[in-house]
């Protein structure tokens, strides 16, 4: 079965997107497929860069990476959410006279138009809220 | 390829940029010409009450997109008469016309989309 998912709400503040990384985990094991994990909302804060938990603490967006490097996982954070809270490609960032700020490794920034397109897709869809 | 994709509102008006976001999929989806229709429950029956003034509160005034929702053919609104009921709120309370429909019928109607959206 072809899945759909999108994570809605930020590492920091919710399950949401540990419960979507076990869910896409168990579901790869299992022969199943990923069109698209579409991180939106607060869940754009997945796909910051400079994110840097103590080192003592688990590292989701190592897991990202993982997922996306091994299984071919696209991982896309939503352009419009991903502006609004402050992550800025080195174009836009130059254009705004900013420094940038990147997205993490394995995701790449794109509009919602994807995310519709992956809907369609996909046999079900999947939306991991706060 | 066309879904039915359902929208519920459940959010209430002034929960950060949560409805700016959510209105933003719904044209998305909209403009790439699939069946969108929206459910307003639980405290997003909020979203809809006259007169609300959200730049004082340091929001923008989305009032002006639900107006323009039948531009995007989305004209299939709903509302879950016990949300409004608990809420002290009527019909005429609301900007836009919606269809009601009871908390016990919901389980059914929710079925009848290909894509839910809880927002």
């Amino acid at each position: 079965m072809k899945f759909a998912i999108q994570v809605n709400a930020s590492p920091c503040q919710a399950q949401a997107g540990e419960s979507a990384y076990q869910f896409i985990k168990a579901a790869l094991d299992m022969g199943h497929a990923i069109v698209r994990v579409f991180f939106y909302y607060d869940g754009v804060y997945h796909g910051f860069g400079g994110c840097r938990p103590p080192q003592d603490a688990p590292r989701p967006s190592q897991r990202w990476a993982e997922l996306a490097e091994r299984h071919g996982v696209d991982l896309v954070l939503c352009i419009s959410a991903a502006q609004r809270r402050g992550l800025l490609t080195a174009e836009e960032a130059s254009s705004a006279g900013l420094p940038p700020v990147p997205a993490a490794a394995g995701f790449r920034i794109a509009g919602l138009g994807l995310w519709v397109a992956a809907c369609l897709q996909a046999d079900r869809v999947i939306v991991f809220r706060a | 390829m066309t879904k039915k994709f359902l929208f519920i509102m459940g959010s209430a008006p002034l929960s950060g940029v949560q409805v700016q976001e959510t209105l933003d999929q719904i044209l998305t989806t909209a403009a790439m010409d699939q069946a969108v229709s929206l459910l307003f429950l639980d405290d997003g029956v909020f979203q809809l009450v006259r007169d609300q003034q959200p730049l004082r509160a340091g929001r923008k005034d989305i009032a002006l997109i639900y107006q323009a929702l039948p531009i995007y053919d989305v004209e299939d609104l709903w509302v879950e008469t016990e949300s409004l009921q608990e809420r002290g709120l009527a019909q005429a309370d609301l900007t836009l016309t919606l269809r009601p429909i009871s908390r016990a019928e919901l389980g059914g109607f929710v079925a009848g989309h290909d894509v839910v959206v809880h927002c």
